[in-house]
Formats: structure tokens, sequence, C-alpha cells
């Protein structure tokens, strides 16, 4: 089937690292199919494509039952760096990219990357404490103008 | 399946348009799979992904995924939607006469 009339637009509002390893996947894989992919990373997404920030993404280890230990545990010094750590390593033995590295492709593949205006002025930010790789900081406006006729999906 | 008839020789292709048997296809036969593809002219750096996915599939038993062929192709990830920008692993896929290559990154 030929997908490449095909468009999606995925938003990124959280900025554990589940909450954007989806995301990615399901952006490179659009474009992996020839489809339009458009990342928006709004709210605590915005991390995925902050300078300082995105090298750091670590995974919420409260109140993250899939995760099977007990909410106090998770909630204990370390604990997030541990298991963020111990998934990285298992990604990595996958040889699933780092976020940083896997943004890089996925900008490298023509997908777009955009924040959100909201969120950069709720922030204080400014368009040089992003990576290089976001095109453009927009309103929601733009991204429905951008999405229009298309799919979007909300992580 | 359906039979389809590529610079003269019959082949057996699924309903995505991947060959079903990597054997039947012949290197004559990717001008004309090319230009099913709207790709009408092939450079070198086109035939080097479509050999080095044919390469990868008989070692490996699946063709590689746009992130495996930027890193071991010899063709960034950029160049590969530029030669192919319909999807380069899937498209270069069915230009080689492999199935569609397995995974998810």
């Amino acid at each position: 089937m030929d997908l490449s009339t095909h468009k999606v637009s995925i938003i990124v509002s959280q900025g554990s690292l589940e909450g954007i390893y989806p995301a990615l996947i399901m952006a490179n894989g659009a474009r992996a199919e020839g489809m339009e992919a458009n990342l928006f990373f709004t709210f605590f997404g915005l991390d995925a494509v902050h300078r300082q920030r995105h090298e750091h993404i670590k995974m919420s280890t409260v109140g993250n039952p899939g995760l099977h230990m007990a909410t106090w545990a998770g909630g204990l010094p370390g604990v997030s760096s541990v298991m963020t750590h111990y998934m990285e390593r298992k990604m990595e033995a996958l040889d699933i990219p780092s976020i940083p590295e896997f943004i890089e492709m996925i900008s490298d593949t023509g997908a777009g990357l955009y924040a959100c205006q909201a969120t950069v002025d709720l922030f204080g930010l400014t368009k040089d404490d992003l990576i290089e790789q976001v095109e453009g900081i927009i309103t929601v406006g733009d991204f429905y103008e951008m999405a229009v006729d298309g799919h979007i999906i909300y992580t | 399946m359906t039979t389809a008839t590529i610079a003269g020789s019959q082949v057996e292709l699924n309903d995505e348009g991947f060959f079903e048997d990597p054997e039947q296809w012949t290197e004559d036969m990717v001008p004309e799979l090319a230009a099913n593809e709207d790709i009408h002219e092939l450079d070198d750096k086109h035939w080097q992904v479509i050999r080095f996915m044919r390469q990868e599939y008989f070692a490996n038993g699946t063709g590689p995924t746009v992130r495996a062929l930027g890193k071991t192709s010899g063709v960034s990830v950029k160049e590969l939607y530029q030669l192919f920008p319909k999807g380069p692993a899937k498209i270069a896929a069915r230009i080689a006469g492999i199935p569609k290559p397995k995974g998810c990154i």
C-alpha cells in the first residue's frame, strides 16, 4: 500500500523515557513507510528537544504500576537513575538509539520537529535553549493547520 | 499473490508488491522495478543500497531497517530519504527483490 499521501502529527506531552520513546518510534516508523510525519513537543515533552535536558531523560519510577515494584521503593533517591540506566542498557543491546541520537535521525528522515509556543513561554525558554533540529516554535493553531487532513496521535 | 512480468521474466509478487522468491530477481529488472516506484534515474548510491539490501537479506534472513541502513550501508539516513523518498528500506527492498524488512526502528 502506498502510504506516501498520508500524514501523521504526533504530540509529545510527557518528559519521561517511557513517555518520549513511543512517540519517536511512531514518527520514525511513519517516515519509514513514506508518510509525512511531524512531532509537536509540548509541556514536559519539550525536554526531549531541550539542549541541556535531552541527554538526561529518566524513566518514571513513581506511580508507574508497570514496573511492578512498591510505590515507596520507586521514590527512594537514585532509583529512577538506576532503573533508567538498566533500561538504557537493554535498549542498547537491541540497538535502539538514545533519545538525542534518535531525534537527530528522525530529523534526518525529513520529519518536522516543532516546539509549543505556550510551553516555551511558560518555562521562560527561547529557541536557543532547544536543539538545532527544532524547526520552529509554533502555536496550537499552526499545529492544527499543519495537521489538517492527517492523523493526530497524542502521547 | 500476483504474477508480474518484469524485464521479460515472470515473477511472483505478494499483495504489497514484494518478491515472493528473491531468487527470481535479476539485476536487469532493477530499472523497471525502480520506475514502478517513481524512481526514473538510478545512480551509484541507489545501486549501493539495492545490493546491500540483498547482501543483508541473504546473510540475516531479513533486509535492514532504515536505521541499520544508515549505520552500515555507507549511505546516510538523510541521503537514503533523498534516494528513496517514499521510505528507503521498504522501497529499496521492493526494488531489490526481497521481502519487506522486519523491525520497528
